[in-house]
């Protein structure tokens, strides 16, 4: 039997449930941590993220309008449908992070198990993060967590999977929806994220995700009249100054995320889930 | 000026014209010889049709010129608001938006006109003021025109009485289609006498018509019976507004111009509702009618969600950064 020849691939942008090419028709090739060609990404530019904001925005109120049990159904799935790819994902995360295959298969264990986990907290994010109040007054008075709309996600750029998930499941989780900048060295793990993503039940545009460079697309991210919340974890630590400040021209949610990138081994907490929620709260008289 | 390419190159009708409307004293004689005339026109070739939409589709437009477009864009739109569950409340609303598109800009160019049923002119009429803004009413049993004559032109004076600076008439589509020629044009003959000073709009429908031949016949029809303007469709029927069929009619402006001189309208409605899509209209009103086609008086968009995109792009040049629909009314 004669050697086949591998099949080079080029991935493509996941944009609005759809797998579109970068309108401006730039790629770049992926490397492996030793440096050897792994696959062409596409390249986004700032009118592919125009476009992702317009789907996510699309989106929003069909996945916002979900109920929380369906919302944590969907998303359980999407962890179904990761743990069936689980072999590909760990050859990825060995290859594009440089880690022997055993670590690899750690990290895509923890990240399909965080995913059921951010699943498992769709229906209890009001009762947790929300209340009945106790008021002076004939009133019922409670206050109710709502999802903020479009969440702007610069994804970690050293953990390509967990680190990946680990932003992006919270932002569904509360019902928001999402356009994310994976990693620019190590988005083959993000891309097959979206393929997973595609082939499970979540409505096109609810994710969107762009492979490029977080310092070019960032900028129009923050800026962006439209988006409602912006997660800097993958900012280049020279820019973050300047995108909040782009980030507040707009008045967005601007997470508070530590310089370096954290052990995303640790259990997350619900900081990511409360953060990225406004809380409504409803005064109603109580009748005799 | 248009260019002479092989896509539908029409060749001025009436061959012999010489440039004044009595060249087409013969066409209109009687039924006979305006069925003649109309189809005498040259064949519209389709394909070589898309083909050069589609080509004048792709022109990038930049900078100084996308904010020239935006402006020129915003000053030709026709805000329209045609829902059996109009209110006054939202008739005043949309005037004052047509007035003052975006408050936080006073420099943005007011609407052309504001566009509305009949019963709701006055309402128009009076929110407008002497602004400027133009009182454009739908007439003659809107959208569909299956009614008598005498209640289309009743519908028509209701709206002139009431106000109403433009009168948008639909023809008689299936007058048209069974060849009825002669008909359709007296209808429109009427309805023009009927508007007295008022501008006249004739909506061809041309979702209805099938064929790019029968869009040219319609709009020289429509010139003919004395149209000020032609528009595509009503906005009720899909397809409504396109490219090519606007390339069509575009060519019947330009044509009616060389031979006689008057300047005529287009207005594409329906299904416009983008920036990009009003920019490339523009360009084939520079490319296809000329220069001159450039202006509220003698093009205009019907829309109602476009003005939103419009304004949401001009912000978008002016702060550098995008914007969202949370930054303009939304009616």
């Amino acid at each position: 039997m004669s050697d086949r020849i591998s099949v080079a691939k080029t991935y493509k942008l996941y944009l609005g449930g759809a797998f579109p090419r970068s309108e401006s028709g730039r790629t770049y090739p992926v490397t492996d941590a030793g440096g050897k060609f792994l696959a062409n990404a596409a390249h986004a530019s700032r009118k592919d993220l125009r476009e992702a904001v317009g789907a996510a925005r699309t989106a929003f109120g069909k996945w916002s309008g979900a109920t929380a049990y369906n919302r944590g159904q969907v998303l359980y799935r999407v962890a179904e449908v990761l743990e069936g790819r689980r072999e590909q994902f760990t050859a990825e995360v060995a290859a594009s992070e440089g880690v022997a295959v055993e670590q690899a298969r750690t990290l895509v264990d923890a990240a399909v198990d965080r995913w059921v986990w951010y699943a498992g907290w769709t229906d209890k994010l009001a009762t947790v993060l929300g209340a009945a109040n106790p008021v002076a007054g004939p009133y019922f008075s409670f206050s109710v967590p709502e999802p903020t709309g479009v969440v702007g996600v610069l994804a970690p750029q050293r953990s390509s999977l967990l680190g990946l998930v680990s932003v992006l499941a919270p932002v569904l989780a509360t019902g928001s929806t999402a356009v994310v900048v994976s990693s620019r060295e190590r988005p083959l793990p993000a891309i097959t994220l979206a393929e997973v993503l595609a082939t499970s039940d979540v409505p096109g545009g609810v994710v969107n995700l762009l492979t490029g460079s977080a310092a070019e697309l960032g900028p129009w991210l923050a800026a962006h009249g439209d988006v409602n919340a912006l997660d800097l974890t993958g900012a280049p630590a020279e820019l973050r100054a300047e995108l909040e400040a782009a980030a507040a021209g707009t008045v967005k949610r601007v997470l508070r995320v530590p310089p370096t990138e954290p052990d995303w081994t640790e259990p997350p907490g619900i900081t990511r889930l409360r953060s990225i929620m406004e809380l409504k709260t409803v005064w109603h008289p109580m009748g005799a | 000026m248009p260019e002479t390419d092989t896509a539908a190159q029409p060749s001025t009708p009436a061959a012999g014209g010489t440039g004044s409307p009595p060249a087409f004293a013969d066409a209109v004689r009687d039924e006979t010889s305006l069925r003649r005339f109309l189809h005498g026109l040259p064949g519209v070739d389709a394909v070589g049709l898309e083909q050069r939409a589609a080509g004048l589709a792709t022109r990038s437009i930049k900078k100084d010129s996308k904010l020239w477009a935006i402006d020129t864009a915003i000053s030709m739109v026709d805000l329209t608001t045609l829902e059996g569950a109009d209110t006054e409340g939202k008739v005043r609303t949309l005037c004052a938006k047509g007035r003052r598109p975006d408050p936080e800009h006073p420099d943005v160019p007011r609407v052309a006109a504001i566009c509305v049923y009949p019963d709701m002119v006055a309402t128009a009429v009076a929110a407008l003021g002497d602004s400027g803004v133009g009182v454009a009413s739908v007439a003659t049993a809107f959208p569909s025109g299956r009614s008598s004559l005498r209640v289309k032109l009743a519908d028509t004076a209701y709206a002139v009485e009431t106000g109403a600076t433009e009168i948008d008439m639909v023809i008689d589509r299936g007058a048209f289609l069974s060849g009825r020629y002669g008909q359709v044009f007296d209808e429109i003959r009427q309805v023009k006498a009927a508007c007295g000073t008022a501008h006249l709009k004739v909506i061809l429908e041309t979702g209805e018509l099938a064929t790019p031949d029968n869009v040219r016949r319609a709009s020289w029809l429509g010139l003919l019976a004395g149209g000020d303007f032609i528009k595509t469709s009503t906005g009720k029927v899909s397809p409504a507004a396109t490219l090519p069929v606007t390339h069509v009619m575009l060519q019947a402006v330009h044509d009616w111009h060389a031979a006689t001189g008057e300047l005529r309208g287009v207005k594409p409605a329906g299904g416009i509702r983008t920036t990009k899509d009003a920019i490339r209209y523009l360009v084939a009103v520079h490319e296809v009618a000329g220069p001159a086609w450039l202006d509220p008086h003698l093009f205009r968009f019907g829309a109602s969600s476009l003005l939103n995109d419009l304004l949401m792009q001009r912000r978008t040049q002016l702060q550098g950064h995008y914007s969202g629909p949370d930054y303009v009314t939304v009616d």
